[in-house]
């Protein structure tokens, strides 16, 4: 009885070990907030030095290109924390794209008129596209137990070679062009485009998802320790299919959002994101081993990478600037999580 | 002499009034190596058994047959008096057999609620909550705090990740995770072999703790202070026989190490005793 009562949890029996969750917890958002600092002095800084970068066009650019990146980087996020790694996101967006607009293209008359049913079956052929691609991907990682990076640099060579194919490495534009109006509408006095308004929606989703669901749970889980999610009964394969898949499907709507921009599909889109997008998972505090991450750390992430894009530019820097910036700032990023892990490492060993 | 024949007597009624696991001339071989030959033994509700032996004795295998994690290559397992087989560890599992081996399977960044609930979190009870898996996070923890302090497990905040915890406080969070789930039979493998001597001392705590819910436990051991400790009879095996098994009075450290050894030798009454005390 005794017992029971002196160790009721609540009242942490020692003060080392609740010390140490209290600097624990306060490590992890900080974590959080020191990104979205970094991200903060980057706007001001670019701000302050050209106040062009606050006009709506500096905006506009910005919030596109960062959501192009984000939507990937979202699914990449839940591969990321599974431990596991997919290369093949950013030419899956230029592929499925490719294959919406082929299907639209070569199935239907695209002319004037009611083009909506055109438009929804494009939609569809994306995705399932897109899907295909993640699908392939879980199926082999998770059943086939080949490496994650080896299957997705595979997908990544299949995906690009059946984009360029469709339409001999050229891009499709005889879509309906209704799909352009959609993808430069900007409601709220302009200031928010419509893909915008859409990838913020799917991207506090799946923020919820990754913290508060069991399917989060299951993904951070098997980063952790797969050993210990197979022991609970939790059939581990079924899960890894499913994050993959997401991840093809988000592609699906990255190369969606990225043809209501274009008004037309390029084999080559895409192409870029998806170092950007692991760069932005990964300087958003996810780590490469697995078990830890979150959608904020992304999407700051993201946003740190697209200001340093559209900063640049609008200071004048020469472009190819952007991509060593990026570089800097990913093994910085990387750096100083470590140097806060291997700290953590050192406080649980002594604390043995 | 008396006092040793009503042990006897009953033990005897406890085998028929609750006997959880039986095994039944249970042999394993790989190939023509027998790492077990004709093991029989049972282990009753709210009772520790022991299973020593030096290495290569065989414990392991017994173990992972339980388990479901290897099959056997002959022989039967009971429980409850009805025969079952264990295709797979999920089988076993399901069954109320549950298994906490050296490694304890803990996610190591996950905090302990996560740990406990792996595989069975509870979900919210709104509608659209239970669609999207929403995890009801505060019933969670609740349970889980309720839990660990019933076993009287000593984890200061169920919020710590699994690696912020120590080495005994793992082990307790494995096995308090394994009982809570499981009605039936608890497999330990060598639970208190990587501890200081306090933790030790909780473990064991906490393991009978768990004896008193009723749960069967058998107790692999290298430790024969722990195995006196804790057990209340413990069955010897050695080359994959067993050669002994030392009832509560019996249960000394002399006779465990003889036993373990060699150096006492297994009379035939023990050997024959087993098998007809099985059928």
């Amino acid at each position: 009885m005794s017992l029971v009562s002196e160790v009721q949890p609540d009242l942490a029996v020692a003060s080392e070990p609740g010390r140490s969750k209290w600097l624990k917890d306060k490590g992890r958002v900080f974590r959080d907030l020191w990104m979205g600092g970094v991200l903060l002095a980057l706007i001001v800084g670019f701000g302050l030095y050209t106040p062009a970068f606050f006009s709506r066009a500096s905006w506009l650019n910005t919030s596109n290109t960062a959501l192009e990146v984000l939507l990937v980087a979202v699914g990449e996020t839940f591969v990321i924390c599974t431990a596991g790694i997919d290369l093949s996101v950013g030419a899956n967006l230029g592929f499925s794209a490719m294959v919406g607009a082929w299907v639209m293209s070569h199935w239907f008359t695209v002319g004037p008129g009611n083009d909506v049913g055109i438009v929804v079956v494009g939609i569809v052929a994306t995705l399932v596209a897109a899907g295909f691609i993640g699908a392939l991907n879980g199926v082999l990682v998770a059943w086939g137990r080949i490496p994650a990076f080896v299957v997705t640099l595979g997908t990544l060579g299949i995906a690009t070679g059946f984009g360029l194919l469709l339409n001999n490495g050229q891009e499709i534009s005889s879509i309906p062009s209704s799909i352009a109006r959609v993808g430069n509408l900007n409601v709220l006095a302009g200031w928010i485009p419509v893909p915008v308004a859409i990838g913020a929606a799917i991207t506090i989703f799946a923020g919820f998802v990754l913290a508060k669901t069991r399917f989060g749970a299951y993904t951070l889980s098997i980063g952790d320790s797969t050993e210990a999610v197979v022991r609970s009964g939790i059939n581990e394969k079924k899960h890894l299919f499913k994050v993959y898949l997401v991840a093809g499907l988000l592609a699906g709507v990255a190369g969606l959002v990225v043809m209501g921009r274009l008004g037309a599909a390029s084999p080559t889109s895409g192409s870029t994101d998806n170092l950007n997008a692991i760069a932005a998972v990964v300087i958003g505090g996810t780590s490469l081993f697995g078990g830890r991450g979150t959608v904020l750390g992304t999407v700051f992430g993201t946003g740190i990478i697209a200001v340093l894009l559209t900063g640049l530019i609008v200071v004048n820097v020469p472009p190819f600037w952007q991509e060593v910036a990026v570089g800097v700032v990913l093994i910085a990023a990387v750096y100083i999580d470590s140097l806060r892990t291997n700290q953590g490492r050192k406080r649980a060993l002594f604390a043995r | 002499m008396i006092t040793h024949e009503a042990t006897l007597l009953r033990d005897e009624q406890e085998t028929v009034m609750a006997q959880r696991l039986a095994v039944v001339d249970l042999s394993k071989h790989y190939g023509g190596v027998h790492a077990l030959r004709n093991v029989s033994l049972e282990v009753h509700a709210g009772e520790v058994l022991g299973l020593v032996g030096d290495n290569g004795a065989g414990k392991s295998t017994l173990l992972k047959i339980l388990a479901g994690a290897q099959p056997p290559s002959g022989g039967s397992i009971l429980l409850d008096g009805e025969e079952v087989t264990f295709p797979t560890p999920h089988a076993a599992k399901e069954a109320g057999i549950a298994t906490v081996y050296q490694d304890l399977a803990l996610a190591g960044q996950r905090d302990v609620v996560s740990n406990f609930f792996m595989g069975r979190e509870i979900t919210s009870k709104h509608p659209l909550g239970r669609v999207l898996g929403w995890l009801d996070k505060r019933a969670m923890r609740e349970h889980t705090v309720r839990e660990l302090a019933r076993l009287g497990t000593r984890i200061p905040d169920v919020s710590l990740a699994a690696n912020d915890l120590s080495g005994g406080q793992r082990q307790a969070l494995a096995i308090a995770r394994a009982a809570a789930w499981t009605s039936k039979v608890l497999l330990l493998d060598e639970p208190t072999s990587a501890l200081g001597v306090e933790q030790q001392a909780h473990v064991l705590e906490l393991i009978k703790r768990v004896k008193e819910e009723g749960i069967a436990v058998v107790f692999i051991s290298h430790q024969m202070q722990d195995v006196m400790a804790v057990c209340d009879r413990a069955v010897v095996l050695r080359l994959g026989k067993v050669v002994k098994t030392l009832g509560p009075t019996e249960l000394t450290g002399e006779n465990l190490v003889g036993y373990i050894t060699g150096a006492k030798l297994s009379d035939d009454d023990g050997l024959t005793g087993q098998a007809q005390g099985g059928r």
